[in-house]
């Protein structure tokens, strides 16, 4: 598009676009369409000279009258707006959208449907549009792949054709694409948990706006960005504007402070939380994580606690980044990015504070989240199995700390443990990792010692119980604890099924002792 | 707990309802502004919106789904028995993950995830939502607790309740993502009570729901019971659907010029 550079005409320049842009473009009587062209004409520029965000107005600049919390600032950056409050319904600049085999067909569908209404119409009135429908921005959609994968289920299999039909003919940019299943380490752009590829990847970024077609993608919200799980319909919109209205939540604040004992995990502090807001306690609102503890974890440990807002029923979480932040984006990345923060005045609608010096390794009991009781209380629950994964409690740190318990007690595990990586990268690091003080041994050698199963292929395998025939599925009433983020009745396959909800390290200690087990026993 | 909690509200700052208004919300399709809308995603479930609109385009095409209600749109009201149940209803009691391999926008797999409605509720529920060997529910009104609809993003919720046959839901809350797709499919009508009614009404009971008057009337035991109304969500209701609504403000081109 360097041809709109030379462009000096708002009119040739919206028409070149709009061809560009396929239907996402707005029509040239109203005040937005303009704007949305100014927008495109501008990112045509940068795309070749300058950072692609330059462009925006910080919502930071100005006169600020009141202070904004900074889910309220990347609102207000995304909507263009110098200020925004909670309530106010704006429509928002999608930064990226994610979409994943079980909602991407449903999305695809909607989206052709209607938009593709749009595509006869104009087609018939100037020939400035292809025939084809474009998606809004090939390059700001990412689809990953990663729930039903290694099963026989023939509509599943067909669902990640589907995907991938779509993004042949789109010519989408990041498509982590999977064809043989037999070996998932035949496909290089395969990579599994999409919130945790995202975030491997370089998708997440401070101060953007992610949408995806998953309740899970407040994950991202730990890089200091607004994101948010969405429906088909709604990502359907995106995939042919690049825009939602979102309405802006309050937030409430979570404040952390004291240093994190050794054996408790992000998993802990969340479910601490929900515990004690309820499993409707966040609905509609942000959640904000700060204080020393907080900034004590790493990337994948906040990833954690954002990862589980939805649970409260959190719209998104987020965590302020810092130089955590910024080293983990190192070399993932090109793409610039601007953080943004909470103004010290800013208004939350209620605050919390936490002294994590004093709490407990906690389980969240069946049938709820919030069902929150502290590890040691459950010493005399009998269990039937161990699951350790999902884009909650499946990353590299997740089974470094199994790891360590395993690696502390030199035993082998009295009952099933199933290890599922979130991504091949996650697999890869199992294998080739040395866990700290083993002598550099790497996780899958002390797993394999301590008696667990293989780590099997990397997907969200049973964590949501998926086709009868996916890996560790619960097929039978058993009781399981699992670092995983849902126990729903039914939640891992069968309805009768127990699921206790631990952090890897309580996880860990439980399969060596087939109870419900404070890691405590162990890591002392 | 062991942890110390130290809990200050900000009171009043913000205090509008967490649950209701929520997320901008509703969109209702009404089948008038878009009449190339497939009326497998984009089901009137009430022409209030669209009172001047083509109901065949949407009903006939949807007879099969609508068994035991009957929809005066005159008068803006859902007539049916109702299906009861409690809070924290989840989207996997909904619509178990196994099915979601089928896609809501392929019309064949719609039929097939409406006849998988409500299947993972627990055995406790001795009434299922739909009988064994039929497709369709005989309740065309849902009342719930608190909290219905938490957990997954999966749209495959509202419209398996929709594709069933199910019109609203009355719940005393709901979570976010199925109160947004439920107005963003039009696959069933969100509606809050003012009241815990799930405690008051049995699966089975005969109700009247008159939006007008933000009214329940369960006539198996005569008591009538508020509804709240659905408030800043309106303007997307009317205009019948996120993509109406963008149509109608300009955000995308329209449909029907």
């Amino acid at each position: 598009m360097a041809s709109s550079l030379a462009s000096p005409s708002p009119t040739s320049s919206f028409i070149r676009n709009k061809k560009d842009l396929g239907f996402s473009a707005f029509p040239s009587t109203s005040q937005i369409a303009i704007q949305k062209c100014k927008k495109q004409i501008s990112k045509k520029i940068v795309s070749v000279m300058a950072p692609q965000q330059s462009e925006r107005k910080p919502a930071t600049t100005g006169s600020v009258k009141t202070g904004m919390t900074m889910t309220e600032k990347i609102l207000a950056k995304a909507s263009e707006k110098p200020q925004l409050s909670p309530g106010d319904n704006v429509w928002v600049n999608v930064d990226i959208l994610m979409t994943h085999d079980v909602c991407g067909p449903g999305s695809i569908g909607i989206f052709k449907k209607e938009f593709g209404q749009n595509a006869k119409w104009l087609n018939s009135l100037t020939v400035y549009y292809h025939s084809v429908l474009k998606v809004w921005d090939r390059e700001k959609i990412v689809i990953i792949p990663d729930h039903y994968i290694f099963t026989s289920d023939e509509r599943a299999n067909r669902n990640v054709d589907i995907l991938r039909d779509f993004c042949t003919e789109q010519n989408i940019k990041y498509f982590y694409d999977i064809k043989d299943l037999s070996n998932f380490k035949a496909n290089p752009d395969y990579k599994g948990v999409c919130h945790v590829a995202l975030a491997q990847e370089g998708h997440c970024r401070p101060g953007e706006v992610l949408l995806g077609t998953d309740s899970h993608t407040c994950t991202a919200g730990a890089f200091g960005q607004f994101a948010t799980g969405i429906g088909n319909t709604d990502a359907g919109f995106v995939l042919g504007t690049g825009k939602l209205l979102l309405k802006v939540p309050p937030t409430l604040r979570f404040v952390m402070d004291g240093e994190m004992p050794p054996y408790l995990l992000a998993k802990d502090l969340i479910l601490q939380i929900i515990g004690e807001i309820s499993v409707a306690g966040a609905t509609y609102k942000a959640m904000e994580f700060v204080g020393t503890t907080v900034e004590s974890l790493n990337m994948e440990e906040r990833m954690t606690l954002c990862n589980m807002v939805v649970e409260a029923g959190g719209k998104n979480g987020v965590v302020p980044a810092d130089s955590t932040t910024f080293k983990y984006l190192e070399g993932k990345t090109s793409l610039p990015y601007e953080p943004v923060y909470s103004d010290a005045q800013a208004s939350y609608l209620s605050e919390y504070r936490f002294d994590i010096s004093k709490l407990e390794p906690l389980v969240a009991k069946p049938h709820s989240p919030d069902n929150r009781a502290l590890a040691r209380e459950c010493k005399d629950v009998k269990i039937d199995r161990v699951y350790i994964g999902s884009c909650t409690g499946g990353k590299t740190e997740d089974f470094l700390a199994a790891a360590k318990v395993f690696l502390a007690s030199g035993k082998k595990v009295k009952v099933p443990t199933f290890l599922v990586p979130a991504t091949q990268k996650v697999w890869l690091d199992l294998y080739t990792l040395p866990v700290p003080g083993s002598g550099g041994k790497t996780c899958s050698q002390i797993f394999e010692e301590a008696g667990c199963d293989t780590p099997a292929s990397p997907s969200c395998g049973a964590c949501l119980g998926g086709p009868k025939d996916t890996y560790a599925r619960m097929n039978e009433p058993k009781v399981c604890v699992s670092t995983t983020n849902r126990n729903f009745p039914g939640r891992m396959g069968h309805k009768e099924g127990q699921i206790y909800l631990a952090s890897p390290y309580t996880a860990a200690a439980s399969a060596l002792t087939g109870y419900v087990t404070d890691p405590r026993e162990f890591l002392q | 707990m062991a942890a110390s909690l130290t809990r200050i509200s900000y009171s009043s700052a913000f205090t509008f309802s967490a649950s209701k208004t929520s997320v901008f919300s509703p969109l209702f399709a009404s089948s008038i502004e878009v009449p190339t809308f497939s009326p497998l995603t984009v089901k009137p479930l009430c022409s209030t919106f669209a009172p001047h609109a083509a109901h065949a385009i949407s009903f006939t095409t949807h007879a099969t789904s609508i068994p035991a209600s009957v929809l005066d749109t005159s008068t803006k009201t859902f007539h049916g028995l109702c299906y009861v149940v409690g809070d924290n209803i989840d989207t996997d009691q909904i619509i178990p993950a196994e099915y979601l391999t089928l896609v809501p926008s392929n019309p064949a797999e719609y039929e097939k995830l409406g006849s998988y409605a409500l299947i993972g509720l627990p055995s406790s529920y001795a009434t299922r939502f739909i009988e064994p060997n039929e497709t369709k529910t005989k309740y065309s009104i849902v009342i719930g607790g608190a909290n219905f609809g938490c957990g997954s993003s999966r749209e495959h919720a509202p419209v398996a309740l929709g594709a069933a046959g199910a019109k609203a839901v009355v719940a005393e809350s709901y979570a976010r993502i199925f109160f947004r797709n439920s107005v963003a499919t039009g696959e069933v009508y969100p509606l809050e009570s003012e009241a815990r009614i799930c405690e008051e009404c049995k699966t089975g009971d005969m109700v009247t729901i008159e939006l007008g008057e933000s009214l329940l009337i369960n006539h198996s035991t005569g008591k009538e019971y508020k509804l709240k109304s659905i408030g800043d969500a309106g303007p997307v209701i009317e205009a019948g659907g996120i993509f109406a609504y963008a149509r109608k403000t300009g955000m995308i081109p329209s449909q029907s010029n």
